[in-house]
């Protein structure tokens, strides 16, 4: 390690030379990250663009929701806020049981806007949340593989990261999710715990700490964070990494982010109760012990010291079997083992699928397909390898983290299609690693075939990065010899490295020789493949961000040979229920519309897209599978007045409610016992032409769904299932039709009031005006189907 | 002595007063119409009633006033009044508006309301004068049945006088009423009353006394778009960069029969002659020409159904609600667009300068129960006021819009009312510091 020295000391007119060129690749890097923080902005916009500037999908209406309350009615009236136009008649506590994070940024930016007179609406501020927040995620991103593997991977992460498709799927515009600003939040977390990691400061700790609770009021993936950094803090202590920095990094950030994450009322004593934050107290146990075990060893002579650790181990085990028995008989009393369902569905990946068929009937949480894996990731799939082997190179405590990192969250991303999202930022950093360390070594050597660079290496930048990497094998030699001092920080061999970019030595040219210098064709080609695998990349990304995500499902378009179609079929719906009934009505349809009919048509719903009452789904689902009295009865009940299904049989939209109806089926079926599955099945298939069962040609979907259908074209074909309807004439008798869309895609439906057959009875008594006599009364009773 | 001096005090007061009252009478009996002949227009939801009057002064001294009189159940309804006096002989008639404004008379029968014509020139004795008047009156045809279903055609009641209700003595008199089509359920007769067609001719009726009055009701079918909006807000914001930004703000409302019970696509669709023939799919807004911009948007977003035709002298907006209305259906949505603001911004003497701009609702035939018109002077503009050719409320604001400091002047001119005919420019005059 005396290189730096030596070469300093030996060139001393090169300092100024390089503090000028530091000066200029911070200039640099500073243009290029706001480049990155463009590219990353109007990459999203393409839904702006090509659609408009709208709310897209499902829960982002919600969000829109519960920030136009928050902008219009203030913080405290928001935490108080119990929502009675959800969830009839339970009603829902929105603000204990919402992850404020997402709300609270929009919400602030809002005001801040406002407060300058720059009267943006909040629809717009929601819209343009997320592409903001993926310019901060890119930074982020930089600032993390920064302190991994210095600023060209940082940079070069940044932009992978900037375009990466599963990230775009989460953060166009108009996709205002709590995941939009969670991934910032995440990368962000990390970076502050490695930088903590690295420096051993104190105030990035506090800060730290503090951006875990950003990302507690966030996203529920805030579990994801407290189970990595424990994880890597054991790995940290089993390979003997432990020192006082990494207690730095840890210790404060279990103790104020826990007491912080308190805070948030959805978290609150969830974050000191259930299994998933267990394993940050365990390991936080275990970093006490070990610092207290590293102290008493600098105390004691190394023979006491042995004696010291069978006596405490051996008293300690027994402690420690009683006290883990105490907590295993606790946890076990509980039903779910203290798990919540999504959490156990990712240790366990057939856990939903067996036991919470609402789980499991959400898309977004099935496991992803390989392909999935190639449209969201595209070539960093193929990077990532070789970035985690450019970690080992050295393994140091920041780069094994980015290595556990990737290793988790391929595996939870293998379990569900959603935490792709997770994986999007370390295969980001990893490939980013890879692709400035392949760029390096190219290059370099390049640069040492060519003669006539080589002789006046002294101010290339490329000969810098060789000398670095000269400098790093050495460290690394020096390292595995230096291993068994183990509180020898990284910091110092970091500091080191940077050091060795700062005064680029003038190694000899023996030195250089040792290096692997690969053949100069070799590597122009080599580079040219990596710049072709980078366009690809970004050709591929700029399709899915155009193509492929930008789609606010709300609306639809499809593109045939006399031109654009457009399908605004939900929001004339929306629009419908919104002007054209009355305010208190209360509103009946798959929880999947739930969201969209508060936001947008701003009337009462019995379930939404929050499914935190199973019972309440399955009653909806019962009523949709049961026969059109039953249905009625059932939605009474819940002084339903309209009911809303989804149809796409007329102009083929694959997602519509029929194709949805085996869930309603099975989730009915799971609370209420006379809805079974196989009823609704033929020899196993789900079919509803005319070999569909009699059960499914009588349930309320199908009728509802196929009312009057026949009479568009004659035959009732079904353009989504491809076939004929299987009963094509038939009548309602307790619902009424009140509205269809331009489309047919979205139909509603008023239920026919009870007093209907007063009505009806009066009318008969009055045409038999002389024979009122009780015995004919009771016969027309009887009649009656309503008692 | 303080009490016969008081006493003939009161008495030259009376004397006075018998004298004013004896000279307004005598100028309102002086007159007299020697022909009248009204034709009621029934052919969409806002009534177009076009009067001629052949006025005649009778007595001494010269008028220069002709009053007209409504019933109290019409004057709520009467969106505007106007006036013309012809001038010369057949093919060389010219027409001269009249200043028609809305007065009180003291002895006026069951409530009588009146508006007062002022004519250019006195008519002096024994001349005669043609005046052309043409009222507007909106929410007055009554649907009755007033629930309808999907298939039925909308039937609805006018309620007039097949007399020309006048404090004139009218000599000659005939009242023609148009209908939209030929299905008239039922009409009163007043002899002689006759059908042809479309139309319902009452009269000719000879010499009736002033105020005679003979209540008619007209049951007929009308399927044209009762399209009504309930408030209109415009938003006239001037830039200093050379922009005019309209916005416009609608709540829409069928105003006829009122839907019942199912509303079915398929039969919409299949049968468009027969099914929701009073509902509407399209309305037409007519926009200053060069206009760019152009957006039409609801609280949801967007709304995909609308075409924009421009050419050289206006440009025609084609909107479609997001669902056809039928009666009683509502709709809101918002239509932006910009215009160079140099085709609205004129320089009058004394350095002031003035927007010209249009009053009244660009969509064809429709009412706006509430227009309300807002002005946003550019920052810094001083001593705003607007000149409109017919009363309207007016009162100033402030807006803040993009990074203001001192806030922008907003002059706001409210109005109920309001029809097609109030589609005439007015001025808001800005005062711009050079």
């Amino acid at each position: 390690m005396s290189a730096p020295e030596a070469s300093s000391a030996a060139v001393p007119t090169l300092m100024t030379n390089n503090t000028l060129r530091n000066a200029f690749g911070g200039v640099l890097s500073f243009f290029i990250l706001l480049l990155i923080a463009v590219l990353a902005f109007s990459i999203r916009l393409f839904s702006v663009i090509k659609y408009e500037s709208v709310i897209h999908e499902f829960d982002p209406y919600f969000n829109y929701r519960v920030t136009q309350f928050l902008t219009k009615n203030g913080i405290y009236e928001f935490w108080n806020w119990f929502d009675d136009r959800t969830w009839y008649p339970l009603g829902r506590v929105i603000g204990g049981t919402v992850y404020p994070g997402l709300t609270l940024t929009a919400g602030t930016i809002w005001w801040l806007l406002n407060s300058l007179n720059i009267p943006l609406s909040v629809e717009t501020v929601c819209v343009f949340t997320a592409p903001i927040f993926s310019a901060f995620a890119s930074w982020a991103t930089y600032l993390l593989t920064k302190e991994v593997k210095g600023a060209g991977a940082g940079l070069t992460a940044a932009v992978l990261l900037a375009m990466v498709p599963s990230y775009i799927s989460r953060s166009v515009a108009g996709s205002y999710d709590n995941e939009a600003v969670a991934i910032f939040a995440l990368i962000f977390t990390f970076y502050l715990y490695i930088k903590t990691l690295n420096t051993g400061s104190l105030f990035y700790a506090t800060l730290n700490s503090i951006a875990y609770f950003y990302m507690v009021c966030s996203w529920g993936g805030y579990t994801f964070i407290i189970n990595l950094i424990p994880m890597h803090v054991l790995l940290c202590i089993v390979t003997g990494r432990y020192s006082s920095r990494l207690y730095i990094a840890y210790a404060p950030l279990v103790v104020l982010g826990t007491l912080l994450a308190a805070l948030v009322p959805v978290v609150g004593f969830n974050a000191v109760m259930t299994s998933e934050h267990f394993a940050s107290f365990l390991v936080f146990i275990i970093i006490h012990v070990v610092a207290l075990v590293y102290y008493i060893k600098g105390i004691l002579s190394p023979k006491m010291f042995k004696v010291a650790v069978t006596l405490v181990i051996s008293a300690g085990l027994a402690v420690c079997c009683a006290v883990i028995a105490v907590l295993i008989a606790l946890v076990a009393s509980s039903p779910t083992k203290g798990w919540s369902g999504r959490s156990l569905s990712l240790l366990d990946p057939t856990y939903a699928s067996k036991y919470i068929p609402i789980i499991a009937s959400v898309s977004e949480h099935q496991p992803p397909t390989w392909p999935s894996y190639f449209m969201d990731i595209n070539v960093l799939a193929f990077l990532v390898p070789a970035g985690i082997i450019a970690c080992f190179l050295p393994l140091s405590d920041a780069s094994s983290f980015v290595v556990l990192y990737i290793a988790t969250s391929v595996y939870f991303s293998g379990v569900m299609v959603r935490l792709m999202l997770v994986l999007a930022p370390a295969a980001c950093i990893t490939s980013g690693i890879a692709l400035s360390q392949a760029f390096d070594v190219f290059t370099r050597s390049i640069k040492f075939q060519l003669p006539g660079l080589s002789s006046n290496t002294e101010v290339d930048a490329g000969e810098t990065s060789s000398a670095t990497k000269e400098a790093q094998n050495d460290a690394v030699k020096t390292e595995k010899a230096e291993e068994t001092s183990k509180d020898r920080p990284s910091r110092k061999s970091k500091k080191k490295e940077r050091e060795h970019v700062e005064k680029p030595s003038t190694k000899t040219k023996a030195e250089k020789k040792r290096l692997l210098a690969l053949p100069l064709e070799a590597s122009v080609i080599s580079l040219l493949l990596l710049v072709f695998l980078g366009a690809f990349y970004v050709v591929h990304c700029v399709w899915a961000a155009a193509e492929a995500y930008s789609a606010p499902s709300i609306v639809l378009t499809s593109h045939s040979h006399d031109g654009l179609h457009v399908f605004d079929d939900f929001r004339e719906a929306y629009a419908w229920l919104r002007h054209n009934t009355d305010v208190d009505d209360k509103v009946a349809s798959w929880w999947d519309y739930g969201y969209q009919t508060t936001a947008m048509a701003n009337r009462t719903v019995i379930v939404d897209n929050n499914t935190w009452n199973n019972t309440h789904i399955a009653t909806v689902g019962t009523a949709m599978s049961s026969p059109e009295k039953a249905a009625w009865e059932i939605f009474h009940s819940l002084d339903v007045k309209y009911v809303l299904v989804v149809f796409g049989g007329l102009v083929g939209y694959p997602s519509d409610d029929i194709n949805k109806f085996l869930w309603m089926v099975r989730i009915g079926g799971g609370v209420f016992p006379h809805i079974k599955e196989p009823d609704y099945l033929r020899d196993g298939q789900y079919r509803i032409d005319s070999q569909a069962t009699p059960t499914m040609l009588n349930c309320l979907m199908y009728k509802l769904s196929y009312y009057r259908f026949v009479e568009t074209d004659g035959k009732g074909f079904d353009r989504v299932r491809r076939t004929e309807i299987g009963k094509k004439y038939f009548k309602l008798t307790h619902f009424e039709e009140v509205f269809t869309t331009h489309h047919w895609m979205v139909r509603i439906y008023k239920l026919k009031p009870q007093k209907n057959r007063i009505r009806g009875k009066t009318k008969k008594s009055k045409s038999k005006t002389s024979s009122t006599s009780s015995s004919k009364r009771s016969g027309t009773r009887k009649k009656n189907p309503w008692h | 002595m303080e009490g016969p001096i008081r006493a003939r005090e009161a008495l030259a007061l009376t004397l006075f007063s018998l004298l004013f009252f004896l000279s307004r009478s005598s100028a309102l009996h002086d007159l007299l119409i020697s022909n009248a002949e009204r034709r009621i227009d029934l052919s969409s939801h806002i009534v177009k009633v076009y009067l001629t009057l052949k006025v005649e002064n009778a007595g001494s001294s010269p008028a220069s006033e002709v009053v007209l009189a409504f019933p109290p159940s019409q004057v709520d309804h009467l969106a505007t009044v106007e006036a013309l006096a012809t001038k010369g002989k057949r093919k060389k008639t010219t027409f001269v508006r009249l200043e028609v404004k809305p007065t009180e008379l003291p002895d006026a029968p069951n409530d009588t309301k009146y508006f007062t014509i002022y004519l250019a020139n006195p008519l002096n004795s024994a001349e005669s004068i043609t005046l052309e008047v043409l009222y507007m009156l909106t929410h007055s045809l009554e649907p009755f049945p007033a629930e309808i279903g999907q298939s039925e055609s909308q039937l609805v009641y006018y309620r007039d006088s097949a007399l020309v209700l006048s404090p004139y003595h009218i000599k000659q008199q005939t009242t023609f009423i148009k209908t939209p089509s030929t299905k008239v359920d039922s009409f009163t007769r007043v002899e002689p009353t006759n059908r042809a067609g479309t139309e319902i001719k009452y009269g000719p009726y000879e010499d009736h006394t002033p105020y005679s009055f003979s209540a008619i009701l007209v049951h007929f079918e009308n399927n044209s778009p009762f399209a009504v909006v309930e408030e209109l807000v415009r938003e006239v914001e001037i830039s200093h960069w050379g922009n005019l930004q309209v916005t416009e703000q609608y709540k829409l409302v069928h105003a006829g029969a009122r839907h019942k019970g199912v509303f079915s696509r398929v039969d919409y669709q299949s049968k468009p002659s027969f099914n929701g023939v009073s509902s509407f799919r399209y309305l037409l807004a007519r926009l200053p020409p060069r206009v760019h911009s152009v957006y039409y948007r609801d609280e949801i977003g967007n709304i995909s159904s609308s075409h924009l035709r421009t050419d050289s002298r206006k440009s025609e907006l084609e909107i479609e609600p997001r669902y056809p209305l039928f009666g009683g259906w509502k709709a809101t949505f918002v239509i932006g667009y910009g215009l160079p603001l140099q085709d609205f911004l004129f320089e009058s003497s004394e350095d002031r300068r003035y927007v010209n701009f249009t009053f009244g609702c660009p969509l064809m035939e429709t009412v706006v129960d509430k227009l309300t018109i807002k002005v946003v002077l550019p920052e810094g503009s001083k001593d705003p006021s607007a000149v409109v050719p017919f009363p309207v409320d007016q009162h100033l604001e402030t807006k803040y819009s993009y990074l203001d400091v001192v806030g922008r002047t907003v002059v706001v001119l409210e109005k109920k009312n309001v029809v097609p005919g109030h589609n005439s420019h007015f001025q808001a005059v800005l005062f711009c510091p050079n």
